[in-house]
């Protein structure tokens, strides 16, 4: 057995930048707080860095519960590199808060277990990572102390208690049934036992994933989070979590028996109605941060695409990586725009394009590269999606995400159109106004969704 | 970088110039952008004139290893027209808004990043690439259609982006389904026309065929699916109609002969009829639609539906195998001769519809009425264009459609001779609408908007004419592009016999 801690240096890094960060905000004064946002970027950085020498190593399991491959290295680096995006939209939002510190600890802590959900080969790890993963978020959801966000957090937080008990009685069944929680020997253990309580057990389980992924059933929480939270928080809750979710419904769809359930077709019917559910409910979205929550329910349809085909097809696995990659630097650039902003109602976006250009390209590439534009990111990831579907047999799916695509260009264009009206809206900010930090933070990631769209050769290569 | 490259490029990046350089004038910018259209015209006519026989120019670049998808470009007789025809256009469009005042620097740019667009999507001999361009001109478009459209341009400009796109992804479907086809897997055009995928399986073959048969049906466009090209036409600027009807409405057409026809040769044979039969439609309908419009813009918009109908005709003819081979190389040249002089002909015919909205803010035709006395100039340029759409001797037009036509009678089978002589139907109906165009529009007594129309400016005169002065030359003296269209052709030709 594996038990080398330096193959968890990546981990080890954010947990000290996020241990040290809220040691030292005991001790510092409000108004420099914000060193604690730095000593956790430090922690991020290092662990990015980290985690780009480990992906150079030949794959590992490390304590027989943390599987280090290429899935391992794709989430570590996504969801560090985005934590740090987001504490930089953070630290302009949240300056010389009373619990400033605080803010920045939970978003790495909600980080590391994201991670550990990515990395898990294990069911009690597994179960673990969700309550790390969450139980930050709920905090989070409600750190304004306000009604909105109340309600947020409570929503949030009744919704991930009900399908994290699921989740943990699905975890005692299987464990029950292939006497083992490991994923590599529960693929034996579960191969003999009695296929309609194995079906029983891996619902449940999926009902957990699907709450952290965003996909139906688990989404309600999506856009009453999104719209309720502080818009920073609902950056992270609707871009991190989910790339969790989908590296450990990858893993576990690969281990699924061959029982009762054709659970490839399962996986596919769920994430048909994921994407057309999150589009017909996107359509009426007057608020921006609602739309973009019911965008991200339906990204998670298309991201349940090379799920359903794991182990058939050879693109299944680069199309999830890549996809979750670019959905969550894609999502995060449209997110950052509305922290930039500040500003909820699609009318309120009128005349952007006069007053900030820059700021208003970036948003509409990052809304074109969510529709699926070349030459953006998503676009080489929905490829590859495409590709894998109708490789792993799955035609229709594919079909189904094509109409959906298209369907999705009328509320993406609902946004972009009202930005280049002549007239600017009575509550769009001066340009002085916008979040500086914020605004760079959008324009930095719409170039960079371009610049791995037209370069996903160099990183599908690695 | 190959000069190819650079032409391909060349206009984004003065676009990219355009948008981080500090403030021009208008009337600058402009002159910038007639100024990067010239070079880069200059630089394809240094291209057909350097050009010698197969593909040339070529540049292979390794883009997305993983998925054998790599930066192909290159010329050939198929591109080397449109791309001409492509540079020619773009800049007739430049000099044509010399007078625009909307928001110039925002024009100026995404024409010159359409232009771009519109180049790499001919030149492309990658499937991905070539699926990128497409995409990009729908988005571009878009732009143009909203930013800067008349009417219910908002609306039409949606309508447009959603149909269009739909088309685009099942082509991407498509093209998916050729990637899996190829053993090994590969987005290469090349690769894909030596060995065509699917040789084995039919059924799947005539899957992928249809998804790329309507993927590029919705561009090109066809009856039925031909919907969402009347109203964005009639809501979009000037120089936004004569470059979506003269250069967009051409990658739909070139797709066939591009991709549908050399990769998927067993299944386009099979279904050649089918083709036949939509492009027959679209000739008659079209006419017949147009024939009943009041609307000016509206009309030709109806006639592009009718002249793609020819150029869908002739290519399903050329893949009926029993044939003359002869015929069918006839009927992809004209299709291909097709393409360019449809291009001139409509991209000048929208630059004066442009004019005449200009002056009377309407494109009713009962409105106007003896314009060949106040504006005789435009009356002329009028004449010319309606005749050269129609099928005149001398102008391109006719050389174009006498080729469809030779070649799908002289096929030698009774399905495609009966086709075309149906079809020849349309280019009857047609010279009927076009000489009522002129009798209503040009002839007899002042409309109640005829006051103030102005004869064409200069601008618009050095925009138009040339247009029609080459579809002049191409009637007169055709040999210099059909020197460089019929290797090509039968090239094609002898690859959908496979």
């Amino acid at each position: 057995m594996n038990e080398n801690p330096v193959d968890l240096l990546p981990e080890l890094c954010v947990l000290a930048g996020a241990v040290i960060g809220l040691l030292s905000g005991l001790f510092l004064p409000r108004a420099r707080q914000w060193v604690v946002a730095v000593i956790g970027a430090a922690g991020l950085v290092a662990g990015i860095g980290a985690a780009g020498v480990a992906a150079t190593r030949p794959d590992t399991m490390a304590f027989d519960a943390f599987v280090i491959d290429p899935i391992t290295h794709v989430s570590r680096i996504a969801v560090f590199a985005a934590t740090l995006l987001i504490l930089g939209l953070a630290a302009g939002a949240v300056r010389a808060h009373p619990r400033e510190s605080e803010f920045y600890v939970l978003i790495l802590l909600a980080a590391l277990g994201t991670v550990a959900f990515a990395a898990a080969g294990d069911l009690l790890v597994l179960m673990a990572a969700y309550l790390l993963a969450s139980i930050p978020g709920y905090a989070l959801a409600g750190f304004g102390k306000d009604a909105a966000g109340t309600e947020a957090a409570l929503k949030y937080y009744l919704m991930g208690a009900l399908l994290g008990i699921v989740m943990l009685s699905g975890v005692t069944l299987l464990y029950g049934l292939g006497r083992a929680t490991s994923y590599e020997m529960l693929r034996d253990g579960l191969s003999g036992a009695p296929a309609g309580a194995v079906a029983v057990g891996v619902v449940a389980l999926l009902a957990g994933l699907a709450f952290k992924a965003g996909a139906v059933p688990g989404h309600f929480w999506v856009p009453d989070v999104t719209e309720g939270a502080s818009p920073v928080v609902a950056t992270f809750v609707t871009t991190v979590p989910k790339i969790g979710a989908f590296a450990a419904l990858y893993r576990i769809a690969g281990v699924l028996p061959r029982g009762a359930v054709d659970w490839p077709l399962l996986i596919a019917i769920v994430a048909a109605a994921t994407m057309t559910l999150g589009n017909l409910a996107a359509f009426a979205q007057d608020n921006v941060r609602r739309l973009l929550a019911y965008s991200t329910i339906s990204q998670a349809g298309y991201l349940l695409v090379p799920v359903a085909v794991a182990g058939r097809s050879d693109l299944a696995q680069p199309a999830l990586l890549f996809y979750v990659g670019a959905y969550a630097l894609t999502n995060l650039g449209s997110f950052a725009v509305v922290v930039a902003v500040g500003r909820d109602r699609l009318a309120d976006y009128a005349g952007l394009a006069r007053r900030a250009p820059l700021l208003a390209l970036s948003l509409v590439i990052c809304l074109l590269g969510l529709v699926g534009t070349p030459p953006t990111a998503v676009f080489a990831g929905k490829l590859l999606m495409f590709g894998a579907a109708v490789d792993g047999r799955y035609t229709w799916l594919a079909v189904v995400a094509v109409v959906n695509s298209v369907a999705s260009v009328f509320y993406y264009l609902r946004w972009i159109v009202p930005v280049f009206e002549t007239a600017p809206g009575p509550h769009l900010p001066e340009a002085g106004e916008l979040l500086r930090g914020a605004a760079m933070i959008a324009v930095g990631t719409a170039v960079a969704t371009l610049a791995l769209g037209i370069g996903s050769g160099v990183a599908l290569a690695t | 970088m190959t000069v190819l490259t650079l032409v391909i490029f060349l206009p984004l990046a003065v676009a990219l110039g355009l948008l981080v350089l500090p403030r021009l004038r208008d009337t600058a910018v402009i002159w910038v952008w007639i100024g990067a259209c010239v070079v880069d015209l200059a630089l394809v006519v240094a291209i057909w004139v350097g050009y010698d026989g197969g593909i040339g120019y070529e540049t292979d670049v390794r883009w997305i290893p993983s998925v054998r998808a790599g930066y192909h470009v290159g010329v050939d007789g198929l591109s080397l027209p449109l791309l001409a025809l492509t540079a020619v256009l773009f800049l007739a469009c430049a000099v044509f808004s010399l007078r625009q005042t909307r928001r110039v620097r925002a024009f100026a740019a995404l024409f010159l990043f359409l232009q771009t667009v519109c180049l790499g999507l001919f030149a492309a001999l990658d499937l991905l690439l070539f699926f990128v361009f497409f995409d990009l001109s729908i988005v571009g478009m878009y732009f143009v259609i909203a930013g800067w459209g008349h009417g219910d341009n908002v609306r039409s400009a949606l309508k447009f982006f959603l149909y269009t796109f739909l088309g685009s992804l099942v082509l991407l479907l498509g093209f998916i389904g050729l990637y899996l086809g190829a053993e090994p897997h590969t987005f290469d055009m090349a690769d894909l026309t030596r060995t065509p995928p699917l040789n084995g399986s039919p059924g799947l073959a005539a899957l992928v065929l249809l998804a790329v048969g309507v993927g590029l049906a919705i561009k090109t466009p066809t009856v039925p699916v031909h919907t969402w090209l009347p109203p964005a036409h009639t809501d979009a600027p000037a120089a936004g109609s004569a470059i979506l009807a003269g250069v967009m409405l051409k990658m739909g057409t070139y797709g066939f002969v591009r991709i549908a026809m050399p990769m998927l040769p067993e299944p386009w044979r099979r279904y050649a009829w089918v083709v036949i039969v939509v492009g027959v439609v679209s000739v008659l309908y079209g006419a017949l639609v147009a024939l009943a419009q009041d609307n000016l813009k509206r009309l030709i918009a109806y006639t592009s539906v009718n002249h793609m109908g020819y150029i869908v005709l002739a290519v399903g003819a050329a893949g009926l195998a029993a044939g003359d081979v002869d015929a069918r190389r006839l009927a992809v040249t004209g299709a291909v001769t097709q393409m360019v002089s449809h291009g001139l002909i409509t991209g000048a015919l929208f630059l004066l519809c442009g004019v005449l909205n200009d002056r009377g803010h309407s494109y009713d035709m009962d409105r106007y009425g003896g314009l060949a006395r106040v504006a005789p100039v435009f009356a002329a340029l009028t004449v010319v264009g309606a005749f050269a759409s129609l099928g005149l001797p001398g102008l391109s037009g006719f050389i174009a459609e006498f080729q469809i036509f030779t070649g799908a009678i002289g096929s030698g089978t009774g399905a495609a001779a009966s086709a075309a002589a149906v079809a020849i139907l349309g280019i009857l109906i047609t010279a009927a609408l076009f000489l009522r165009v002129l009798h209503r529009v040009l002839l007899g007594g002042p409309g109640e908007l005829t006051g103030g129309v102005t004869d064409v400016r200069g601008s618009e005169l050095a925009a138009i004419a040339p247009l029609l002065a080459a579809s002049l030359v191409i009637g007169i003296a055709p040999r210099f592009l059909l020197d460089v269209i019929e290797p090509a052709s039968a090239a094609v030709v002898s690859l959908v016999a496979r």
